[in-house]
Protein backbone atom coordinates (compact mmCIF):
# COMPACT_ATOMS: atom_id res chain seq x y z
CA UNK A 1 0.00 0.00 0.00
CA UNK A 2 1.23 3.46 -0.73
CA UNK A 3 1.64 5.84 2.16
CA UNK A 4 0.02 8.88 0.57
CA UNK A 5 -3.04 8.22 2.64
CA UNK A 6 -5.27 10.36 4.73
CA UNK A 7 -4.50 10.04 8.40
CA UNK A 8 -7.07 7.86 10.03
CA UNK A 9 -7.93 8.26 13.69
CA UNK A 10 -8.31 5.05 15.60
CA UNK A 11 -10.57 5.06 18.64
CA UNK A 12 -8.75 5.85 21.90
CA UNK A 13 -7.29 2.89 23.72
CA UNK A 14 -9.81 1.18 25.91
CA UNK A 15 -7.45 -0.62 28.24
CA UNK A 16 -6.04 2.51 29.85
CA UNK A 17 -2.87 2.82 27.80
CA UNK A 18 -2.38 6.45 28.73
CA UNK A 19 1.24 6.09 29.81
CA UNK A 20 3.05 2.87 29.07
CA UNK A 21 0.96 -0.28 29.10
CA UNK A 22 -1.65 -1.66 31.49
CA UNK A 23 0.60 -4.60 32.26
CA UNK A 24 3.18 -2.28 33.82
CA UNK A 25 5.91 -3.88 31.69
CA UNK A 26 8.74 -1.31 31.47
CA UNK A 27 9.52 -2.25 27.90
CA UNK A 28 6.31 -0.59 26.73
CA UNK A 29 7.54 2.62 28.38
CA UNK A 30 10.85 2.37 26.52
CA UNK A 31 9.01 1.74 23.26
CA UNK A 32 6.79 4.75 23.85
CA UNK A 33 9.80 7.00 24.42
CA UNK A 34 11.12 5.71 21.11
CA UNK A 35 7.82 6.55 19.39
CA UNK A 36 7.90 10.01 20.92
CA UNK A 37 11.38 10.53 19.45
CA UNK A 38 9.68 10.01 16.07
CA UNK A 39 6.83 12.37 17.12
CA UNK A 40 4.38 9.42 16.77
CA UNK A 41 4.57 9.91 13.01
CA UNK A 42 2.80 7.39 10.80
CA UNK A 43 5.86 6.91 8.60
CA UNK A 44 7.95 5.89 11.61
CA UNK A 45 6.05 2.59 11.78
CA UNK A 46 8.90 0.44 10.49
CA UNK A 47 11.43 1.98 12.88
CA UNK A 48 9.01 1.47 15.76
CA UNK A 49 8.44 -2.18 14.80
CA UNK A 50 12.22 -2.68 14.71
CA UNK A 51 12.54 -1.28 18.23
CA UNK A 52 9.59 -3.36 19.44
CA UNK A 53 11.13 -6.57 18.13
CA UNK A 54 14.48 -5.64 19.65
CA UNK A 55 12.80 -5.16 23.04
CA UNK A 56 10.38 -8.08 23.02
CA UNK A 57 12.03 -10.57 20.65
CA UNK A 58 8.86 -10.93 18.62
CA UNK A 59 5.70 -9.01 17.81
CA UNK A 60 2.64 -10.38 19.52
CA UNK A 61 -0.88 -9.10 18.89
CA UNK A 62 -1.03 -7.06 22.10
CA UNK A 63 2.20 -5.29 21.14
CA UNK A 64 0.98 -4.55 17.60
CA UNK A 65 -2.25 -3.13 19.04
CA UNK A 66 -0.27 -0.94 21.44
CA UNK A 67 1.76 0.43 18.51
CA UNK A 68 -1.36 1.01 16.41
CA UNK A 69 -3.04 2.93 19.24
CA UNK A 70 -0.01 5.07 19.95
CA UNK A 71 0.72 5.89 16.31
CA UNK A 72 -2.99 6.30 15.63
CA UNK A 73 -2.85 3.87 12.71
CA UNK A 74 -5.43 1.19 11.84
CA UNK A 75 -4.42 -2.21 13.28
CA UNK A 76 -4.73 -3.70 9.80
CA UNK A 77 -1.97 -1.42 8.49
CA UNK A 78 0.38 -2.30 11.37
CA UNK A 79 -0.29 -6.02 10.92
CA UNK A 80 0.15 -5.72 7.15
CA UNK A 81 3.56 -4.07 7.45
CA UNK A 82 4.70 -6.48 10.18
CA UNK A 83 3.87 -9.50 8.01
CA UNK A 84 5.24 -8.03 4.78
CA UNK A 85 8.86 -7.93 5.95
CA UNK A 86 10.64 -11.20 6.64
CA UNK A 87 12.67 -9.54 9.38
CA UNK A 88 9.67 -9.21 11.65
CA UNK A 89 8.43 -12.27 13.45
CA UNK A 90 5.05 -12.70 15.11
CA UNK A 91 5.99 -15.88 16.91
CA UNK A 92 8.39 -16.22 19.85
CA UNK A 93 11.89 -17.32 18.91
CA UNK A 94 13.93 -20.08 20.56
CA UNK A 95 16.90 -19.42 22.86
CA UNK A 96 19.19 -19.63 19.85
CA UNK A 97 18.55 -18.52 16.28
CA UNK A 98 20.20 -19.78 13.15
CA UNK A 99 19.59 -17.60 10.10
CA UNK A 100 20.71 -19.11 6.82
CA UNK A 101 21.17 -16.61 4.01
CA UNK A 102 19.33 -17.78 0.90
CA UNK A 103 20.38 -14.86 -1.28
CA UNK A 104 21.57 -15.69 -4.80
CA UNK A 105 25.29 -15.96 -3.98
CA UNK A 106 24.75 -18.07 -0.87
CA UNK A 107 22.19 -20.23 -2.65
CA UNK A 108 24.60 -20.96 -5.50
CA UNK A 109 27.24 -21.89 -2.92
CA UNK A 110 24.95 -24.47 -1.32
CA UNK A 111 22.84 -22.66 1.29
CA UNK A 112 19.89 -24.86 0.37
CA UNK A 113 21.83 -27.94 1.49
CA UNK A 114 22.63 -26.23 4.79
CA UNK A 115 18.93 -25.50 5.37
CA UNK A 116 17.96 -29.05 4.44
CA UNK A 117 20.54 -30.54 6.81
CA UNK A 118 19.30 -28.43 9.72
CA UNK A 119 15.67 -29.19 8.90
CA UNK A 120 16.35 -32.95 8.92
CA UNK A 121 18.41 -32.74 12.10
CA UNK A 122 15.91 -30.70 14.11
CA UNK A 123 12.76 -32.04 12.42
CA UNK A 124 11.45 -28.51 11.86
CA UNK A 125 10.90 -26.38 8.78
CA UNK A 126 12.54 -23.05 8.08
CA UNK A 127 10.74 -20.36 10.09
CA UNK A 128 9.93 -22.74 12.93
CA UNK A 129 11.27 -23.33 16.44
CA UNK A 130 12.03 -26.69 18.05
CA UNK A 131 9.50 -28.05 20.53
CA UNK A 132 11.92 -27.58 23.47
CA UNK A 133 12.20 -23.91 22.43
CA UNK A 134 15.96 -24.17 22.03
CA UNK A 135 16.62 -23.41 18.37
CA UNK A 136 14.84 -21.38 15.69
CA UNK A 137 15.74 -21.90 12.05
CA UNK A 138 15.21 -18.90 9.81
CA UNK A 139 16.13 -17.97 6.29
CA UNK A 140 16.91 -14.54 4.88
CA UNK A 141 17.08 -13.09 1.39
CA UNK A 142 20.63 -11.76 1.15
CA UNK A 143 22.22 -10.37 4.28
CA UNK A 144 24.73 -8.45 2.19
CA UNK A 145 27.66 -10.75 2.87
CA UNK A 146 27.97 -12.34 -0.58
CA UNK A 147 31.79 -12.38 -0.40
CA UNK A 148 31.75 -15.01 2.34
CA UNK A 149 28.94 -17.15 0.86
CA UNK A 150 27.31 -19.26 2.10
CA UNK A 151 26.82 -17.20 5.24
CA UNK A 152 24.93 -18.27 8.35
CA UNK A 153 24.09 -15.99 11.27
CA UNK A 154 24.33 -17.79 14.63
CA UNK A 155 22.72 -15.69 17.37
CA UNK A 156 23.60 -12.48 15.55
CA UNK A 157 27.14 -13.49 14.59
CA UNK A 158 27.72 -13.69 10.85
CA UNK A 159 29.82 -16.76 10.08
CA UNK A 160 31.49 -17.29 6.68
CA UNK A 161 31.60 -20.26 4.30
CA UNK A 162 29.34 -22.72 6.10
CA UNK A 163 28.76 -26.34 5.12
CA UNK A 164 26.02 -28.71 6.29
CA UNK A 165 28.62 -30.36 8.57
CA UNK A 166 29.86 -27.15 10.19
CA UNK A 167 26.30 -25.92 10.70
CA UNK A 168 25.18 -29.18 12.32
CA UNK A 169 28.19 -29.06 14.64
CA UNK A 170 27.16 -25.63 15.88
CA UNK A 171 23.48 -26.59 16.15
CA UNK A 172 24.27 -29.74 18.13
CA UNK A 173 26.32 -27.70 20.61
CA UNK A 174 23.19 -25.66 21.27
CA UNK A 175 20.93 -28.69 21.51
CA UNK A 176 23.25 -30.35 24.05
CA UNK A 177 23.75 -27.23 26.18
CA UNK B 1 -3.68 23.67 -16.48
CA UNK B 2 -1.61 23.23 -19.58
CA UNK B 3 -3.04 21.06 -22.32
CA UNK B 4 -1.03 18.20 -23.78
CA UNK B 5 -1.53 16.74 -27.22
CA UNK B 6 -0.79 13.11 -27.82
CA UNK B 7 -1.91 10.20 -29.98
CA UNK B 8 -3.63 7.11 -28.67
CA UNK B 9 -4.13 4.33 -31.23
CA UNK B 10 -3.42 6.83 -34.00
CA UNK B 11 -6.08 9.23 -32.75
CA UNK B 12 -4.96 12.81 -32.02
CA UNK B 13 -6.26 13.85 -28.61
CA UNK B 14 -5.83 16.66 -26.14
CA UNK B 15 -5.64 16.04 -22.42
CA UNK B 16 -5.02 18.16 -19.37
CA UNK B 17 -1.66 18.01 -17.68
CA UNK B 18 -1.69 15.55 -14.79
CA UNK B 19 -4.28 13.29 -16.38
CA UNK B 20 -3.49 9.63 -16.80
CA UNK B 21 -3.46 7.80 -20.12
CA UNK B 22 -6.48 5.84 -18.90
CA UNK B 23 -8.46 9.03 -18.24
CA UNK B 24 -7.44 10.55 -21.57
CA UNK B 25 -8.33 7.36 -23.46
CA UNK B 26 -11.71 7.06 -21.72
CA UNK B 27 -12.55 10.66 -22.63
CA UNK B 28 -11.62 9.93 -26.24
CA UNK B 29 -13.83 6.84 -26.26
CA UNK B 30 -10.96 4.36 -26.33
CA UNK B 31 -11.51 1.44 -24.02
CA UNK B 32 -8.56 -0.01 -22.12
CA UNK B 33 -9.19 -3.17 -20.06
CA UNK B 34 -8.78 -2.62 -16.32
CA UNK B 35 -9.23 -4.68 -13.20
CA UNK B 36 -7.68 -3.05 -10.13
CA UNK B 37 -8.76 0.43 -11.25
CA UNK B 38 -11.83 1.77 -9.47
CA UNK B 39 -13.38 5.21 -9.91
CA UNK B 40 -13.10 7.17 -6.69
CA UNK B 41 -9.94 5.66 -5.23
CA UNK B 42 -6.31 6.22 -6.19
CA UNK B 43 -4.67 3.88 -8.69
CA UNK B 44 -1.85 1.51 -7.87
CA UNK B 45 -1.11 -0.12 -11.25
CA UNK B 46 -1.17 -3.60 -9.71
CA UNK B 47 -3.15 -5.84 -12.05
CA UNK B 48 -1.16 -4.99 -15.21
CA UNK B 49 -4.20 -5.41 -17.46
CA UNK B 50 -4.17 -1.79 -18.60
CA UNK B 51 -0.58 -2.04 -19.87
CA UNK B 52 0.02 0.06 -22.97
CA UNK B 53 2.90 0.51 -25.39
CA UNK B 54 4.56 3.89 -25.64
CA UNK B 55 6.74 4.58 -28.69
CA UNK B 56 10.36 4.98 -27.61
CA UNK B 57 9.96 2.98 -24.39
CA UNK B 58 10.76 -0.74 -24.49
CA UNK B 59 8.80 -1.37 -21.27
CA UNK B 60 5.04 -1.79 -21.15
CA UNK B 61 3.47 0.78 -18.84
CA UNK B 62 0.19 0.75 -16.88
CA UNK B 63 -2.25 3.31 -18.34
CA UNK B 64 -3.89 3.95 -14.97
CA UNK B 65 -0.80 5.48 -13.40
CA UNK B 66 0.99 6.79 -16.51
CA UNK B 67 0.63 10.55 -16.88
CA UNK B 68 0.06 12.15 -20.28
CA UNK B 69 2.99 13.96 -21.91
CA UNK B 70 3.36 16.17 -24.95
CA UNK B 71 3.78 14.26 -28.22
CA UNK B 72 3.35 10.84 -26.60
CA UNK B 73 2.43 8.00 -28.96
CA UNK B 74 0.44 5.30 -27.20
CA UNK B 75 -0.91 1.98 -28.49
CA UNK B 76 -3.51 0.19 -26.42
CA UNK B 77 -4.34 -2.84 -28.51
CA UNK B 78 -1.39 -4.55 -30.19
CA UNK B 79 -0.61 -8.23 -30.64
CA UNK B 80 2.06 -7.99 -27.93
CA UNK B 81 -0.36 -6.41 -25.44
CA UNK B 82 -3.08 -8.94 -26.16
CA UNK B 83 -0.58 -11.71 -25.50
CA UNK B 84 0.41 -10.28 -22.13
CA UNK B 85 -3.17 -9.53 -21.10
CA UNK B 86 -4.16 -13.11 -21.75
CA UNK B 87 -1.14 -14.33 -19.81
CA UNK B 88 -1.99 -12.07 -16.86
CA UNK B 89 -5.56 -13.33 -16.81
CA UNK B 90 -4.48 -16.95 -17.05
CA UNK B 91 -2.12 -16.48 -14.11
CA UNK B 92 -4.92 -14.90 -12.09
CA UNK B 93 -7.14 -17.88 -12.79
CA UNK B 94 -4.39 -20.36 -11.93
CA UNK B 95 -3.44 -18.66 -8.69
CA UNK B 96 -6.63 -19.26 -6.69
CA UNK B 97 -9.85 -21.23 -7.06
CA UNK B 98 -11.97 -19.37 -9.59
CA UNK B 99 -14.80 -21.74 -10.28
CA UNK B 100 -17.40 -19.61 -12.06
CA UNK B 101 -20.16 -22.23 -12.05
CA UNK B 102 -20.44 -22.18 -8.26
CA UNK B 103 -19.48 -18.54 -7.66
CA UNK B 104 -21.78 -15.87 -6.23
CA UNK B 105 -20.53 -13.42 -8.87
CA UNK B 106 -21.18 -15.67 -11.87
CA UNK B 107 -22.49 -13.47 -14.68
CA UNK B 108 -21.38 -10.16 -13.22
CA UNK B 109 -17.76 -10.79 -12.40
CA UNK B 110 -15.18 -8.46 -13.89
CA UNK B 111 -12.57 -11.19 -14.07
CA UNK B 112 -14.99 -13.43 -15.95
CA UNK B 113 -16.09 -10.63 -18.28
CA UNK B 114 -12.49 -9.72 -19.05
CA UNK B 115 -11.59 -13.34 -19.72
CA UNK B 116 -14.48 -13.59 -22.19
CA UNK B 117 -13.52 -10.33 -23.90
CA UNK B 118 -9.91 -11.45 -24.30
CA UNK B 119 -11.03 -14.75 -25.78
CA UNK B 120 -9.69 -16.81 -22.91
CA UNK B 121 -10.94 -20.37 -23.36
CA UNK B 122 -8.28 -22.30 -21.47
CA UNK B 123 -5.43 -21.76 -19.04
CA UNK B 124 -1.95 -22.93 -20.01
CA UNK B 125 -0.60 -22.88 -16.48
CA UNK B 126 -1.06 -25.52 -13.85
CA UNK B 127 -3.79 -24.59 -11.38
CA UNK B 128 -2.37 -24.28 -7.89
CA UNK B 129 -5.63 -25.19 -6.08
CA UNK B 130 -4.61 -23.45 -2.85
CA UNK B 131 -6.63 -24.08 0.29
CA UNK B 132 -8.00 -20.72 1.33
CA UNK B 133 -10.69 -20.17 3.89
CA UNK B 134 -14.05 -18.40 3.83
CA UNK B 135 -14.72 -15.81 6.55
CA UNK B 136 -18.43 -15.92 7.30
CA UNK B 137 -18.23 -14.35 10.73
CA UNK B 138 -19.61 -10.94 9.74
CA UNK B 139 -23.29 -10.27 10.34
CA UNK B 140 -23.96 -8.94 6.83
CA UNK B 141 -21.06 -9.86 4.58
CA UNK B 142 -18.73 -12.72 3.78
CA UNK B 143 -15.27 -13.04 2.31
CA UNK B 144 -14.11 -15.98 0.22
CA UNK B 145 -10.32 -15.81 -0.13
CA UNK B 146 -10.47 -18.44 -2.84
CA UNK B 147 -11.94 -15.87 -5.23
CA UNK B 148 -9.70 -12.97 -4.24
CA UNK B 149 -7.36 -11.55 -6.88
CA UNK B 150 -5.67 -9.14 -4.45
CA UNK B 151 -6.59 -6.05 -6.46
CA UNK B 152 -6.92 -4.24 -3.10
CA UNK B 153 -10.00 -2.31 -4.25
CA UNK B 154 -11.67 -3.18 -0.94
CA UNK B 155 -8.62 -2.02 1.00
CA UNK B 156 -8.53 1.28 -0.89
CA UNK B 157 -12.27 1.96 -0.65
CA UNK B 158 -12.24 1.15 3.08
CA UNK B 159 -9.26 3.44 3.62
CA UNK B 160 -10.02 6.32 1.28
CA UNK B 161 -13.76 6.52 0.85
CA UNK B 162 -15.00 5.23 4.19
CA UNK B 163 -11.84 6.16 6.09
CA UNK B 164 -12.04 3.24 8.51
CA UNK B 165 -8.92 1.33 7.44
CA UNK B 166 -10.45 -1.97 8.50
CA UNK B 167 -8.97 -3.94 5.62
CA UNK B 168 -5.37 -4.34 4.57
CA UNK B 169 -3.04 -6.91 3.04
CA UNK B 170 -0.94 -9.26 5.13
CA UNK B 171 2.10 -11.19 3.96
CA UNK B 172 3.57 -10.92 0.50
CA UNK B 173 3.62 -12.68 -2.86
CA UNK B 174 1.41 -15.72 -3.28
CA UNK B 175 0.77 -15.81 0.45
CA UNK B 176 -0.76 -12.33 0.52
CA UNK B 177 -4.19 -12.20 2.06
CA UNK B 178 -6.77 -9.53 2.75
CA UNK B 179 -7.11 -9.11 6.51
CA UNK B 180 -9.50 -7.33 8.86
CA UNK B 181 -7.99 -5.37 11.74
CA UNK B 182 -5.34 -7.49 13.45
CA UNK B 183 -5.91 -10.54 11.23
CA UNK B 184 -9.05 -11.36 13.18
CA UNK B 185 -12.42 -12.71 12.04
CA UNK B 186 -14.36 -9.97 10.22
CA UNK B 187 -17.25 -10.36 12.66
CA UNK B 188 -14.96 -9.42 15.58
CA UNK B 189 -13.71 -6.26 13.90
CA UNK B 190 -14.13 -3.12 15.99
CA UNK B 191 -13.30 -0.67 13.22
CA UNK B 192 -15.67 -2.05 10.54
CA UNK B 193 -18.61 0.33 10.05
CA UNK B 194 -20.60 -2.27 8.08
CA UNK B 195 -20.92 0.27 5.25
CA UNK B 196 -20.45 -2.38 2.57
CA UNK B 197 -18.17 -0.31 0.31
CA UNK B 198 -15.68 -3.15 0.12
CA UNK B 199 -18.42 -5.44 -1.17
CA UNK B 200 -19.51 -2.83 -3.72
CA UNK B 201 -15.96 -2.49 -4.99
CA UNK B 202 -15.02 -6.16 -5.29
CA UNK B 203 -14.57 -7.19 -8.95
CA UNK B 204 -15.05 -10.91 -8.28
CA UNK B 205 -17.04 -13.05 -5.88
CA UNK B 206 -14.52 -12.70 -3.05
CA UNK B 207 -16.70 -10.27 -1.10
CA UNK B 208 -20.42 -10.84 -1.00
CA UNK B 209 -23.60 -9.85 0.75
CA UNK B 210 -25.02 -12.65 2.83
CA UNK B 211 -28.38 -14.09 1.92
CA UNK B 212 -28.53 -12.73 -1.61
CA UNK B 213 -28.87 -14.94 -4.63
CA UNK B 214 -26.41 -14.89 -7.53
CA UNK B 215 -28.85 -12.81 -9.56
CA UNK B 216 -29.15 -10.24 -6.80
CA UNK B 217 -25.47 -9.80 -6.09
CA UNK B 218 -24.84 -7.23 -8.81
CA UNK B 219 -22.33 -4.66 -7.58
CA UNK B 220 -23.75 -1.26 -6.90
CA UNK B 221 -20.86 0.77 -8.29
CA UNK B 222 -23.02 3.87 -8.88
CA UNK B 223 -23.46 4.22 -5.15
CA UNK B 224 -19.70 4.30 -4.68
CA UNK B 225 -19.35 7.02 -7.29
CA UNK B 226 -22.21 8.95 -5.68
CA UNK B 227 -20.59 8.91 -2.26
CA UNK B 228 -17.18 9.91 -3.67
CA UNK B 229 -18.72 12.86 -5.51
CA UNK B 230 -20.63 13.85 -2.41
CA UNK B 231 -17.66 13.68 -0.07
CA UNK B 232 -14.96 15.10 -2.33
CA UNK B 233 -16.75 17.42 -4.76
CA UNK B 234 -19.76 18.24 -2.59
CA UNK B 235 -22.08 17.23 -5.42
CA UNK B 236 -25.11 15.18 -4.62
CA UNK B 237 -26.37 14.02 -7.99
CA UNK B 238 -27.30 10.40 -7.67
Amino acid sequence: MSSNSTPVETPPAKNGTQAGHASGDKRFKILEVHMKKHQFRHDALIEVLHKAQELFGYLEDDLLLFISHKLKLPPSRVYGVATFYHFFTLKPQGQHTCVVCMGTACYVKGADQVVEAVQNELKIKAGETTADNKVSLLTARCIGACGIAPAVVYDGTVTPRQTPASTLEKINQWVKS
Amino acid sequence: MAAKTLTIDGKQITAEEGETILQAATEAGIKIPTLCHLEGVYDIGACRLCLVEVTGTPKLLPACTLKVAEGMEVSTDTERLRKYRRMTLELLFAERNHVCAVCVANGHCELQTLAYSQGLDHVRYEYTFPKWSVDNTHRLFGMDHNRCILCTRCVRSCWHIEGAGTKNVSGRGGKSRIITDLNQPWGDSESCTECGKCVMSCPTGALFKKGSTVGESVRDRDKLEFIVNAREKKQWNA
